[in-house]
């Protein structure tokens, strides 16, 4: 049908990182990290010298090239870029937010749980009917 | 409401009714079926919003596990272990592949990961810490599990809510639009039809009236006539005309002889 998503069945896509030094740290040794010939990563590690800007450009790269299929991001490096996120609609790739070794998981601040979570209210409304 | 006294311009035959009923028809099947794949639909999307709030819980635990055993790794080999891997990254070797699932007529996507070619970690831990650095790095994958499982789930939740507003979006519109216009104009037509039916019946009575009176006249006339004769024979029986005895009165008029 006309305006349908186009999920492309790839068959080998990356995962990208953007979080604080020691959770890339760990997931680069488990094995996601990739560099290419011209010097691109697939991860930033994010420090208290990152500013939002850069987040911000990191985030819009990741989520436009054609070879990233999930986008892990620390919690609260997504709260810095939360309105980029938040307006983030497209199905891949997909947007996870992970927790970091400070801040530990928050569901009331993700933002697909979020959206769950209007659901869940109303459900609860509609099940009065 | 805009849409209720709206129909369809057509020109009112007894054809074009055949043709807007038959597709009334198709919109009130349509409207069904389309009515079953939102409520199937509906049914997938709450059962995986269950699976991704556990997977999340879960997934936060795994978490914190790794980066647990991270800390022990960094602990026992020495802090330089974040440089070595940092330059120890070449090409990925855990990918993820993405597949199609048909799902209630919805094409979900799901990526499932895979490990290709060995990862380049030759001289992390070689000086210390070498067990510790491999526990850790199964710890990772253990959340690179759960992560892309979750991230499976997630573009599943999503495509399936736009597929629902779609579906839902469609129901409304048939059940709101376009049935009401395609009724409307089905009532329109049958009365246009009833009307044009109506003007031919009094016609019809008109001109049937009309020849009645004809006939009537016709028949008066004949009548008169049929007497006239019946009176003349017996006239003639007798010897003089009738005919002729009103001529005489007549003409008597003149002879001023006659006196009746």
């Amino acid at each position: 049908m006309a305006n349908k998503p186009q999920i492309p069945t790839k068959n080998s896509a990356l995962i990208a990182v953007i979080a604080d030094e020691d959770t890339v740290t760990g997931f680069l040794l488990a094995g996601v990290g990739n560099v290419d010939i011209r010097r691109k990563t697939n991860y930033l590690i994010v420090d208290n010298k990152t500013t939002a800007k850069q987040i911000e450009e990191a985030f819009k790269e990741f989520t436009t090239r054609e070879d990233i299929a999930i986008v892990l991001i620390s919690q609260y490096v997504a709260n810095m870029i939360r309105f980029l996120v938040d307006s983030y609609n497209k199905p891949i790739p997909a947007i996870l937010e992970i927790p970091s070794k400070d801040h530990p998981y928050d569901p009331a601040h993700d933002s697909v749980l979020s959206r769950v979570k209007y659901l869940f209210s109303a459900e609860s409304a509609s099940s009065r009917f | 409401m805009a849409g209720q006294g709206q129909r369809l311009n057509v020109v009112p035959t007894v054809t074009v009714l055949g043709v807007i009923k038959a597709r009334l028809i198709g919109a009130t099947r349509g409207h069904a079926l389309l009515k079953k794949k939102s409520d199937a639909l509906t049914v997938q999307f709450r059962s995986i919003l269950k699976k991704i709030v556990s997977t999340k819980e879960s997934m936060g635990d795994i978490m914190k596990t790794s980066s647990f055993s991270l800390t022990e790794a960094k602990y026992v080999a020495g802090e330089n272990i974040k440089h070595v891997v940092l330059e120890n990254v070449k090409t990925a070797s855990l990918k993820v592949r993405s597949r199609q699932e048909n799902v209630a007529g919805v094409k979900l996507p799901k990526f499932e990961y895979f490990t290709d070619g060995e990862t380049k970690n030759d001289l992390t831990g070689l000086a210390r810490g070498g067990q510790q650095v491999q526990q850790c790095r199964v710890a990772y994958v253990k959340a690179i599990e759960v992560l892309v499982e979750l991230a499976s789930l997630q573009t599943s939740f999503l495509t399936l809510d736009e597929a629902i507003k779609t579906t839902n979006r469609r129901v409304n519109a048939l059940e709101n639009v376009v049935k009401p216009k395609l009724e409307n104009t089905i009532s329109y037509i049958k009365g246009e039809l009833d009307e044009l039916e109506r003007e031919d019946f009094f016609r019809l009575k008109k001109i049937q009236g009309f020849k009645r009176k004809e006939v009537e006249k016709q028949l008066a006339a004949a009548k008169l006539f049929a007497e006239d004769q019946v009176a003349e024979n017996f006239s003639l029986q007798r010897g003089i005309s009738i005919h002729a005895a009103h001529n005489l009165l007549n003409d008597s008029q003149n002879d001023e002889d006659i006196i009746f």
